[in-house]
């Protein structure tokens, strides 16, 4: 896509002139199929085990949503800005936390460390 | 009053003796960190975290005088448009109790709107100010993104969020502003710009010449209680000298999709840091690693937070990043593409904040299809890093109706003189 603006509001209004046909689109988008199978998949890829009552409820809802995120297909590509700066600063030791401050909310400590679970 | 439980923490943290908020009591919203004081983000993973550090705003509270009274209670992690998704229990409506106060930010502007603290910090990431500001009848402000530190704001979706002021006046939500504004050394995405601005001086009413955009694509489907009341606002603003042109934004029609799949897929990467090992709540040390961080987890998020954080990580999952993530952030460069073509023809634009008036208690907090929607007017503000006010239109039906001004970047000082106006 080019950088003209010009063309990108074309494709901004070829895009928003679709719109009408997409609403109905995304309406019957709802289809996505979504099943307990799918939440649990991503649910361990989280990290989140999920009461039952999530479980039951979150395959209609995320098919729902996810539905509706598909009408993100009708919008046209778009260049990033490009006035995107790294800011940088020099690298210069400062005062930080204490090692007491920085453990003090850990559920467990051991020897000044944090303390976790087993990792395998 | 009864109760509206504004608070997760009720506190005084004294200021220094002198300033321009000498005198004034805040309440802070409680994700953002105060030292020594328990700050939760409405969460049971964080109850009892007491955070070793103050937020940038808090010492520039401090620093101009200001009072903290409380953290106010919040959707938690700022997930919601209610203030129903807190651990601590719901916050009510001081204008109606049976109703929600709007979310996240919702204790904040029920402190305000109840006479429990003269102004408040919110934070907004998808219209988390602006939306408990139109359901309370009290003033929030959304800052250009780097506008405001947020160093110290326990992150939600870093690439959106920026804490703003509610107050019960556009002037001394500008004078809030004044304080927290401004670069910090600590937040390398804050900037220069605006720094020097003085907002409470640019409340002075003067609209004369000023060009309004309405933007047809955000009054569809709104409340018909809600639209009369924005365009009487509308005509006041005419009668002082302001003229209004319509303006089209048809990107916005995808701004509500594109917010919550990049809100969701930052949510479940700043959430991945809560395991129970550092901070928050642990479910103890049995079982390996996997094991006892997916059982922490479980017990330490609620419903919208699990949700959500599942729907990001369905969003990057492998097969789906083009998908949903790719487009997604082309939706916001079309955003933001359409605001700057509108913001070379008006000096703001205009819309309802909310389409809807203030939910009742329950009323949809089981359809997250609904609750989302219901952001459809702010979401757009912040996928282009604008400034946007919500300032009391006048009422419907009894219940609050507010006005959103956008601004262009950096365009604080315009859309406070907007607002101004508004109010008189």
């Amino acid at each position: 896509m080019s950088d003209s603006p010009d063309e990108r509001s074309d494709a901004a209004a070829e895009a928003a002139a679709t719109t009408a046909d997409t609403d109905e689109a995304g309406e019957t988008a709802d289809a996505t199929d979504v099943d307990v199978e799918d939440v649990d998949h991503v649910a361990s890829l989280a990290r989140v085990d999920l009461e039952e009552s999530e479980r039951e409820a979150f395959p209609e809802q995320f098919a729902e949503i996810l539905g509706y995120f598909e009408t993100l297909d009708e919008v046209p590509e778009f260049d990033r800005e490009a006035e995107l700066v790294n800011v940088m600063r020099p690298d210069e030791v400062r005062e930080g936390l204490t090692q007491s401050e920085a453990l003090r909310n850990a559920a467990e400590t051991e020897d000044g460390y944090f303390r976790g679970p087993r990792v395998s | 009053m009864a109760d509206v439980n504004a608070f997760i923490t009720e506190e005084s943290i004294e200021g220094t003796d002198d300033g321009p908020l000498a005198g004034t009591t805040v309440a802070v919203k409680d994700n953002i960190s105060t030292a020594g004081v328990e700050t939760t983000c409405g969460s049971r993973m964080l109850e009892g975290y007491v955070p070793p550090y103050d937020a940038t705003v808090v010492t520039r509270l401090a620093d101009a005088g200001a009072t903290i009274v409380g953290k106010a209670n919040m959707d938690e992690f700022g997930m919601g448009t209610t203030t129903e998704t807190s651990h601590f229990g719901p916050t009510r409506n001081p204008v109606d109790p049976d109703r929600v106060p709007g979310g996240s930010s919702g204790g904040s502007a029920a402190a305000v709107a109840a006479g429990e603290a003269d102004v408040a910090l919110g934070t907004d990431t998808g219209g988390s100010v602006r939306c408990p500001a139109a359901f309370c009848g009290v003033v929030g402000i959304k800052p250009t993104y780097g506008l405001v530190s947020r160093y110290g704001l326990i992150a939600y979706a870093n690439s959106l969020e920026q804490i703003g002021p509610i107050a019960g006046s556009v002037e001394e939500a500008a004078a809030l502003l004044d304080v927290i504004a401004g670069p910090d050394p600590h937040d390398a995405t804050t900037r220069e710009a605006g720094a020097d601005a003085n907002y409470a001086a640019a409340a002075d009413g003067d609209v004369d010449g000023m060009t309004v955009g309405v933007v047809p694509e955000l009054f569809e489907g709104a409340h018909e209680g809600v639209v009369e009341t924005v365009e009487a606002a509308l005509d006041d603003l005419e009668a002082k000298g302001a003229e209004t042109v319509e303006v089209s934004l048809p990107s916005v029609e995808h701004a509500v999709q594109a917010y919550y799949v990049i809100a969701t897929s930052e949510a479940s990467s700043n959430l991945a840091r809560f395991d129970g090992v550092r901070y928050g709540h642990s479910a103890g040390h049995d079982g390996n690693w996997n094991e006892t961080f997916a059982e922490t987890r479980s017990e330490g998020f609620g419903e919208e937070v699990k949700r959500r954080i599942l729907l990001g990580t369905y969003a990057l999952s492998a097969g789906y990043h083009e998908k949903y993530y790719a487009k997604a952030q082309d939706a916001r460069e079309w955003v933001r593409s359409d605001f700057d073509d509108a913001f070379a023809d008006v000096d703001v634009i205009a819309s309802p904040t909310m389409p809807v008036l203030p939910f009742e208690l329950g009323e949809g907090i089981d359809d997250p299809m609904t609750m989302y929607l219901a952001d459809a007017n702010t979401t757009p503000v912040n996928l282009a890093n604008l400034p946007a006010i919500s300032v009391p239109a006048g009422t419907a039906e009894g219940l609050p109706v507010g006005l959103q001004l956008i601004g262009p970047t950096f365009g604080e000082e315009t859309i406070v003189r907007a607002a101004s106006a508004v109010e008189e």
